[in-house]
């Protein structure tokens, strides 16, 4: 049996995805997000080694409370951790536990088939892929995160393709994301995916900022201010116009 | 059939007391949702402002706006009080005046010549006078019979909060009763039940016949409260603005007569709404009007206050009267007991803005309709004035037709009461079990002198063991001075109105309670897992203690942890069910310090878990603060391995959340039934 490094659990998750979850944070990410909030899980160092079993009993004794909720796998990235991940998704399912995972999409390599094969394996076990595109402008995208975005939004087209439920998720960031082009470019491209069921867009707040002082690493966004609720549903707003715009012209 | 009753469904309950039967034969089920409600009346809205004016005022006068020092309180004792008679369609104050607060001198004469002291007011010499020479108290009567010990103990805070001088509270009459019978039928009834008693004059059977020549001259003065206010109470209501009013004066009775430590008022809002309903189906009255009668009953229950000392208000971290109404649950026939008035009792929220009273707590249990859920939630995150309790368990031993008085003490209303205990520092008798019965602050000889731990690391087996003794001594005088307590309570100051709206022959809950459970737990996981130094003074006495390494802490759904919390809860309730208890009281025990925990820490030295000496204990069964890293259900699962059956009259769990945690804000979220142009794409 694999083991997967565990960053953290949160048994009361009730912001990534329906209902109250079961959240598992796995250590180790590529991106380089200059907006991160969980700079400590980047390296796979730390972390708890852990076995799918020890999460399943930690989740069974607390079974009650997730009746409408499930498990998220996040972190960090835990497409790092391709296998394990599968195999906690796996032995889910086997137990009707409901699957969310919440991923960067940035492992993801197109051409490679045996990767393929892995990814096809791990959507088979998912209920539901909560994707976050941190920016649509592959630029904007690579000044951003250190990584570019191509790949992220093949893979957004390749969940689609196998009829995976899929929420969006974006974070608004004044001066970076804040833009009606960019924004209205996120909803044509989204809005293009058959199985969006829903649009998150999260306002940007800077409470990683202790996180980083505490790995003497210097927090790239100083001089942004946090955003507030309402600049978020006004992105949101912009967002679904380029969704419905898209959407006039597949009818 | 009575002409009061006309519309109503029969049953037991027209030949018998038997509110609950009236209940279940007439209540109507609600399942839609919060639309109906109406908002405030303009009337509302002034009556409102005018209490919010005396709010300000008793802030601005440090705390009460008058004090009666001249009129003993009783029943009758003082004339009507209005806010604005015109305005009011339910009245009645506790004194001739809003927010003047009466005298209450039966639970001891001191603590109510303090109260007023410390408030700046003057206890007239000739009521002190009287009740110092001539009428003994309730708390005169507890220090005649307490033994040394028991005065060590309480001094020592190893036992706290006993209700010695103070009225004990915790009863809850069924106010319903007034409302559907009239006091003319009650008084009938209790007629019947003295002259039912035994022939042969036991101290048993000689107690009865008195107590219930109290009740029935405690009704006597509830018809002529009625009168005060210029309503015939002695016949049935027959409308709901008079059901309401009947229900009230009947409660307003009781806070006259007794300043208990809490003074819950049952579960009452789908029995009202029977009479809602039928008036609504008469057109009697409209929506807005039946909301303005319970808005207007909300204030009232609002507006309860008692004189007390800022030392009582320190221990409650505040003034709280716990008028607790219990809503909601489930009927054992399967159908849930929502009713519109459920709803309309928690939107006085919305109408009234939020507050601390009454305690709007809702009975809830997975088989709540969704509307009503989404109802309380919705409160919950908008006024944080609602507290929740689990219905699926209690309703396993207490029914449908229970209330909870206080914050979690559950019991039958009018067929169950409790004699309520305080509790038994925890914390405090392990430091106890390591000093051989010295106290860590004092150094005074407090528990038995047992042979302390002499060790240089506190050993698990052995410290368990000595604790085992200790709790065992605990149990024996604590019980036996709340038997005291008891005894005097009901000599001196006898619940006589509440318990005219009780049963014949009651069942009684002896209502011991803990604090500290989480302290103890991780003191003993400590010394397992890890290594706990122990710390000595010159004297030898252990003071504190350092601990190398880490080891499992209660509150992250951690057996090798919770299971010693488990096994402390359970030993203790086996200790306290060794001794023998007054009136045949059914022992119980909570695990319940919502606000006590700060005093409680104050009074407590170091502890071998890590916490220091004079920190808070956390509230109730709660991890102790900062020691759940595994959020809030891994928290709450840790709690609800604690077994109500030893853990009966309640285990509470306080959970503050900001509600952006909660979940999704519906405007940030957009689902795929609200994207605007949005079509399934094909």
């Amino acid at each position: 049996m694999k083991t997967g490094i565990i960053h953290s659990i949160e048994s009361c998750g009730t912001v990534d995805g329906p209902g109250l979850r079961f959240v598992v944070f796995f250590k180790g990410c590529p991106m380089r997000c200059a907006y991160c909030h969980n700079p400590d899980t980047w390296s796979m160092e730390g972390g708890e080694e852990m076995t799918v079993e020890e999460l399943m009993e930690q989740y069974e004794k607390k079974r009650p409370f997730y009746k409408d909720g499930g498990i998220t796998a996040t972190g960090g990235e835990p497409m790092v951790q391709i296998d394990f991940l599968t195999e906690l998704f796996e032995e889910s399912h086997r137990r009707g536990i409901h699957t969310c995972l919440d991923t960067s999409g940035t492992m993801f390599k197109p051409d490679d088939e045996e990767y393929l094969k892995k990814v096809d394996r791990l959507l088979e076990a998912t209920d539901l892929v909560m994707l976050d595109i941190k920016h649509i402008d592959p630029d904007e995208h690579q000044k951003l995160c250190q990584r570019p975005n191509d790949n992220i939004l093949k893979f957004a087209q390749y969940v689609d393709s196998k009829g995976v439920d899929i929420w969006i998720r974006h974070v608004c960031v004044p001066g970076i994301t804040i833009n009606k082009d960019y924004l209205f470019r996120l909803g044509q491209f989204i809005g293009t995916l058959r199985n969006l069921k829903a649009i998150d867009a999260l306002p940007y707040h800077d409470m990683g900022v202790v996180k980083y002082e505490q790995l003497g690493i210097e927090y790239p966004l100083k001089d942004v201010k946090p955003a507030t609720k309402d600049m978020a549903v006004s992105c949101r707003n912009i967002i679904l116009q380029g969704v419905a715009d898209v959407r006039s012209k597949m009818s | 059939m009575k002409e009061a009753w006309t519309g109503f469904n029969g049953g037991a309950w027209e030949k018998e007391i038997n509110v609950r039967d009236f209940i279940q034969k007439n209540y109507t089920p609600y399942d839609g949702d919060a639309s109906f409600l109406a908002g405030p009346t303009q009337n509302t809205k002034d009556l409102w402002e005018q209490l919010l004016g005396l709010q300000k005022l008793e802030r601005e006068r440090g705390g009460v706006v008058d004090m009666d020092t001249k009129v003993v309180t009783g029943i009758t004792a003082h004339g009507p009080g209005y806010l604005n008679k015109d305005k009011e369609t339910i009245v009645g104050f506790q004194t001739d005046a809003p927010f003047k607060r009466a005298l209450h001198v039966n639970g001891g004469i001191r603590m109510a010549v303090q109260a007023c002291s410390d408030n700046g007011y003057e206890v007239d010499p000739e009521v002190v006078d009287f009740y110092t020479n001539y009428r003994k108290t309730h708390n005169a009567g507890v220090f005649d019979a307490y033994t040394p010990e028991m005065r060590a103990c309480r001094s020592s805070h190893v036992i706290t909060g006993l209700p010695d001088a103070y009225g004990r509270g915790r009863i809850i009459g069924d106010y319903r009763r007034v409302a559907l019978y009239g006091v003319d039928r009650l008084i009938e009834d209790k007629e019947a039940q003295k002259a039912a008693t035994p022939d042969i004059m036991t101290a048993e059977v000689i107690r009865d016949r008195e107590e219930y020549s109290e009740q029935i001259k405690a009704l006597k003065q509830l018809k002529e409260l009625g009168n005060i206010y210029g309503f015939d109470i002695s016949r049935p209501a027959e409308n709901v603005q008079e059901a309401i009013q009947w229900l009230y004066l009947a409660y307003l009775a009781v806070v006259k007569d007794q300043n208990g430590a809490a003074m819950s008022l049952g579960r009452t809002s789908t029995f009202i709404d029977c009479y809602a309903e039928r008036d609504l189906a008469n057109g009697t009255f409209t929506e807005e009007q039946i909301q303005e009668f319970v808005d207007h009953f909300i204030m009232k229950l609002r507006c309860v206050k008692f004189s007390r000392t800022p030392e009582y208000n320190d221990i409650f971290s505040g003034d709280p009267v716990w008028v607790t109404e219990s809503i909601g649950g489930v009927g054992i026939d399967g159908r849930h007991m929502v009713s519109k008035m459920s709803f309309r009792y928690l939107h006085t929220l919305e109408n009234l803005g939020a507050a601390p009273e009454p305690n709007l707590t809702v009975l809830w249990s997975t088989r709540l309709p969704e509307n009503f859920k989404r109802y309380c939630a919705k409160l919950s995150i908008e006024y944080s004035s609602m507290q929740y309790e689990n219905d699926d368990l209690m309703r396993v031993t207490h029914g449908d037709d229970y209330g909870i008085a206080c914050c979690v003490s559950s019991m039958r209303i009018g067929k169950e009461m409790q004699f309520f205990g305080a509790r038994a520092n925890l914390a405090k008798c392990l430091l106890y079990a390591i000093n051989g019965g010295v106290d860590e602050k004092t150094k005074k000889q407090v528990g038995p002198k047992y042979r302390p731990f002499t060790g240089e690391y506190l050993d698990y087996d052995e410290i368990m063991a000595k604790y085992e003794d200790m709790m065992k001594w605990l149990a024996g005088v604590y019980v036996n001075a709340l038997n005291i307590i008891h005894y005097m309570h009901d000599k001196y100051c006898y619940e006589s109105i509440q318990m005219a709206l009780h049963d014949a022959h009651v069942k009684r809950w002896f209502a011991t309670g803990i604090a500290g459970l989480s302290i103890v737990a991780d003191s003993f996981s400590a010394m397992k897992y890890a290594k706990v130094k122990v710390i000595r003074d010159e004297d030898g006495l252990a003071v504190d203690y350092e601990i190398e390494g880490d080891f499992p802490k209660y509150g992250n759904d951690d057996d090798r942890v919770d299971s010693i919390a488990v096994e402390i809860v359970n030993k203790f309730m086996g200790y306290i069910r060794k001794n023998h208890t007054y009136r045949d009281g059914i022992p119980t025990q909570s695990i319940l310090t919502i606000t006590s925990n700060v005093t409680y820490g104050r009074a407590t030295g170091n502890t071998p878990d890590g916490r220091k000496a004079g920190q808070p204990f956390a509230p109730g069964a709660n991890p102790l603060h900062g020691r759940d890293t595994h959020g809030a259900v891994a928290s709450l699962s840790s709690v609800s391995k604690i077994p109500f059956m030893n853990a009966q009259d309640g285990i509470s769990n306080t959970f503050t959340i900001i509600p952006d945690a909660l979940g999704k804000d519906d405007k940030v979220i957009a689902g795929d039934i609200d994207i605007p142009g949005f079509k399934p794409a094909e």
